[in-house]
C-alpha cells in the first residue's frame, strides 16, 4: 500500500486525494490509500462490524417479509398458511399438547434415522470394500449401486410397503436405500485413491491383503469414508420422512405429523414440526461433520473437500 | 485396485547372513521392455557388495528408476538376471512416503509391524533408528509438521528398522534444498560407514555422487546403459571440505565430462 519511491508529482496528486474538500467523489475506501496503518485498522474493525451484522439483518429481513405476508398479503381467514413466526411460539412451541405429539414423533424419527443410517453405513462399507478387492467384484456389483442411485426410490416404495408391510421396518429399508449411494462410491473412491507409492511400500514388504486394507487403505480412505457419512446422514433425515408419508401404519413419526397437520390445517403446528425437522437435519449433519474431525481432523485438512 | 507381482521371475533371493565385501546385488545383462514398446534399459552390468557405495548417475528418463525397481522385485526385468543376496532390502524413495496419519515413530515402526516382529522388538528397534537419524524428541508429530528433510529422515529411519544388507535410494534427496542435503549426505555417509551395508544410490548430482560413492556409475540416455565406471579414492571419513579439494573438482569434472558424452 505505501509506494516507497515515487515522484512528488505522485505525491501531491495522492495528498490532494487524501485531503476531504479537495475529493468529494472519493468513498472512505479510496481515502484508505494514503493514510495507511490508521484507515487500515478502522477499516478492518468496520469489516468485522459488517461480519456479524449482514447476517442478522439479513435474518430479519426475512422475517419482516414473513410477518408482511401474513399480516398484508394473506386476509385473516387464510393466515393459517403462514402463520406469524411468533404465534408459531406462542400456540405450538409452547402448546402442551401439541408438543405431546412432536417430541416423541421427533424421537421415533430419530430411531428410524439411525437405525437406517447405520445399516447403510455397514452395508455400504461391505460392499465397497469387497469391491476395492478385486476388479471382477467391482465390475459385478457396482452397476447395482449405480441402478440404486438412479432408480427413484419412491418408484420402489409401493413394492417395499407389497413386501415388508406399512410399519417401522419399511420406513427404515426406505432410509437405508436412500442413504447407501454415498457411503458405497465414497469408500470405493477412497480406497482406489490411495497413492501408488504408499501401496508400492507395502507390497515390497510383502503385506498381505488383510494388512494392506487395516493398516493402509481403510485409514487413507477415512477422509473420504466420513464425507460420505455426512452426505448420507442428510439422505437418511430425508429417508426417514419420506418413509413416514408412505407408511403410516404404528406410531407416527415427524412425516406422518407433517401430513395430518397439513390436512387439518393446522398452520402453527405445521411450521413448528417443519422446523423440528430441519433442526433433526441440521443436528445429524452436524454430528457426522465433528466425528469426522474427531477421527481425521488431526491428519487430514478438511477446508480440502470443503467445495 | 490390486497389488503388482511382488517378485520378479529372474530375481534369486537368499537368506544367508553378510559380511563386508559380500556380494548382495548382481545384474548381469538386465534389459527392460515396457509394453509400450519403451526400451528403459538394455545391458546393464553391476555388483554391489557389502561396503560398496554404488552411486548411478544419468539424465532423467534414462531408467534409474527401473533399474532399481528391478532390484528389489517390484518389476521384473524382460531379459537377464538380477540376483539379490540380502536378508532385507531397504527402499528410499525421493517421496518420503509417510502414512500421514501415522506419528514419525508409528510410521518408523511400519515396516518392523509388516515383518512380524515382536511389539517390544518394534518399538526398540524403532527408538534406534530415530536416534540414529537424529529425530529424538520428534517421535510424536504427524508427517505434516514435518520439514522435507525431517520427512526424509523418518523415511531413512524406516527403513534403518530392519538392518537391511542393501539399500536402494531413488534419489532420495533430490526435492531438498543444497543445505538440507549436503548434511543428509554427511549423515548418510555417517550411517554407511557405522551399518556397512551395499548401497545402490540414484542421483542427477554429479556432485551428490563423487561425495557419497566408492564408485560412481555413469548411465547413458536411453536406453540406459552403463556408459563408464569411476572408482572413488575417498576414504570413509568425508567431511565437507573434501568438496573444495582439487582432487574433488577433477572427479567430478571427469564423471560430468562421460555424463555429456553419455547423453548426445
Ligand atoms: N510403466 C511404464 N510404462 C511405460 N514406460 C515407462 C514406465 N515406467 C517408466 N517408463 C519409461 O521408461 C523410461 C525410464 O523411466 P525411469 O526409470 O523412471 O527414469 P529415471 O528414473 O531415470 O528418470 C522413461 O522414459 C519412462 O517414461
Ligand atoms: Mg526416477
Amino acid at each position: 500500500m505505501t509506494t516507497t519511491a515515487h515522484s512528488p508529482e505522485e505525491t501531491l496528486v495522492t495528498a490532494t486525494v487524501d485531503t476531504p474538500p479537495t475529493a468529494p467523489t472519493a468513498d472512505p475506501v479510496l481515502t484508505g490509500a494514503g493514510t495507511a496503518p490508521l484507515v487500515k485498522r478502522s477499516g478492518r474493525g468496520r469489516k468485522r462490524v459488517t461480519d456479524s451484522l449482514l447476517p442478522i439483518a439479513v435474518f430479519a429481513a426475512l422475517i419482516g417479509v414473513w410477518y408482511a405476508i401474513t399480516y398484508l398479503v394473506l386476509d385473516p381467514g387464510r393466515r393459517f398458511l403462514m402463520p406469524a413466526p411468533h404465534t408459531i411460539i406462542t400456540d405450538a412451541l409452547f402448546d402442551g399438547p401439541t408438543m405431546d405429539k412432536v417430541l416423541p414423533a421427533l424421537g421415533r424419527s430419530i430411531v428410524v434415522t439411525f437405525t437406517g443410517l447405520a445399516i447403510a453405513i455397514v452395508i455400504g462399507m461391505v460392499w465397497a470394500i469387497a469391491m476395492s478387492q478385486s476388479r471382477p467384484v467391482e465390475r459385478s456389483l457396482f452397476p447395482y449401486a449405480v441402478a440404486l442411485q438412479c432408480i427413484p426410490i419412491l418408484a420402489l416404495v409401493p413394492l417395499i410397503g407389497f413386501w415388508f408391510g406399512y410399519d417401522f421396518p419399511s420406513r427404515v429399508i426406505v432410509c437405508v436405500m436412500i442413504s447407501l449411494f454415498p457411503i458405497v462410491s465414497n469408500t470405493l473412491f477412497g480406497i482406489q485413491s490411495v497413492d501408488r507409492g504408499m501401496h508400492e511400500l507395502f507390497t515390497l514388504h510383502n503385506a498381505s491383503r488383510t494388512t494392506r486394507l487395516l493398516k493402509l487403505e481403510l485409514p487413507a480412505a477415512m477422509p473420504a469414508i466420513f464425507a460420505g457419512f455426512r452426505i448420507s446422514a442428510g439422505l437418511s433425515v430425508v429417508g426417514a420422512i419420506v418413509g413416514d408419508l408412505f407408511f403410516k401404519q404404528g406410531d407416527p413419526g415427524l412425516g406422518i405429523l407433517l401430513d395430518n397437520f397439513r390436512a387439518r390445517l393446522q398452520g402453527q403446528e405445521l411450521f413448528l414440526t417443519i422446523i423440528v425437522t430441519a433442526a433433526l437435519g441440521f443436528a445429524v449433519f452436524g454430528l457426522f461433520g465433528w466425528l469426522a474431525k474427531v477421527a481425521v481432523g488431526r491428519w487430514y485438512d478438511q477446508s480440502r473437500d470443503a467445495g | 485396485m490390486s497389488a503388482p507381482a511382488p517378485t520378479a521371475p529372474s530375481a534369486v533371493r537368499s537368506a544367508v547372513p553378510k559380511g563386508h565385501g559380500d556380494l548382495v546385488l548382481r545384474f548381469r545383462d538386465v534389459a527392460k521392455a515396457f509394453p509400450d514398446g519403451t526400451v528403459a534399459l538394455e545391458g546393464v552390468d553391476l555388483d554391489v557388495r557389502r561396503g560398496d557405495f554404488v552411486t548411478v548417475v544419468g539424465p532423467s528418463g534414462c531408467g534409474k528408476s527401473t533399474l532399481l525397481r528391478i532390484a528389489s522385485g517390484l518389476s521384473p526385468a524382460t531379459s537377464g538376471t538380477s540376483q539379490v543376496d540380502a536378508k532385507r532390502i531397504g527402499y528410499v524413495f525421493q517421496d518420503a512416503t509417510l502414512l500421514p496419519w501415522r506419528s514419525v515413530k508409528k510410521n518408523v515402526e511400519l515396516l518392523a509391524e509388516l515383518h512380524g516382529l515382536s511389539k517390544t522388538a518394534t518399538h526398540q528397534a524403532a527408538l534406534d533408528a530415530i536416534e540414529l537419524v537424529g529425530l529424538r524428541g520428534h517421535e510424536k508429530k504427524l508427517p505434516r509438521a514435518l520439514s522435507g528433510g525431517m520427512k526424509m529422515r523418518a523415511s531413512l529411519a524406516r527403513s534403518l528398522t530392519l538392518d537391511p544388507d542393501l539399500f536402494l535410494f531413488d534419489e532420495p534427496f533430490g526435492a531438498l534444498d543444497e543445505i538440507t542435503r549436503e548434511r543428509l549426505n554427511d549423515e548418510l555417509i555417517r550411517l554407511f560407514a557405522s551399518k556397512g551395508f551395499g548401497a545402490l544410490f540414484i542421483t542427477h548430482s554429479v556432485s551428490e555422487a563423487v561425495y557419497m560413492s566408492t564408485k560412481v556409475l555413469v548411465m547413458s540416455g536411453r536406453p540406459g546403459h552403463i556408459v563408464d565406471t569411476f572408482e572413488v579414492p575417498f576414504g570413509p571419513d568425508r567431511t565437507p571440505e573434501l568438496r573444495f579439494t582439487p582432487e574433488f573438482a577433477e572427479l567430478a569434472g571427469k564423471v560430468s565430462h562421460a555424463l555429456r558424452e553419455g547423453h548426445s
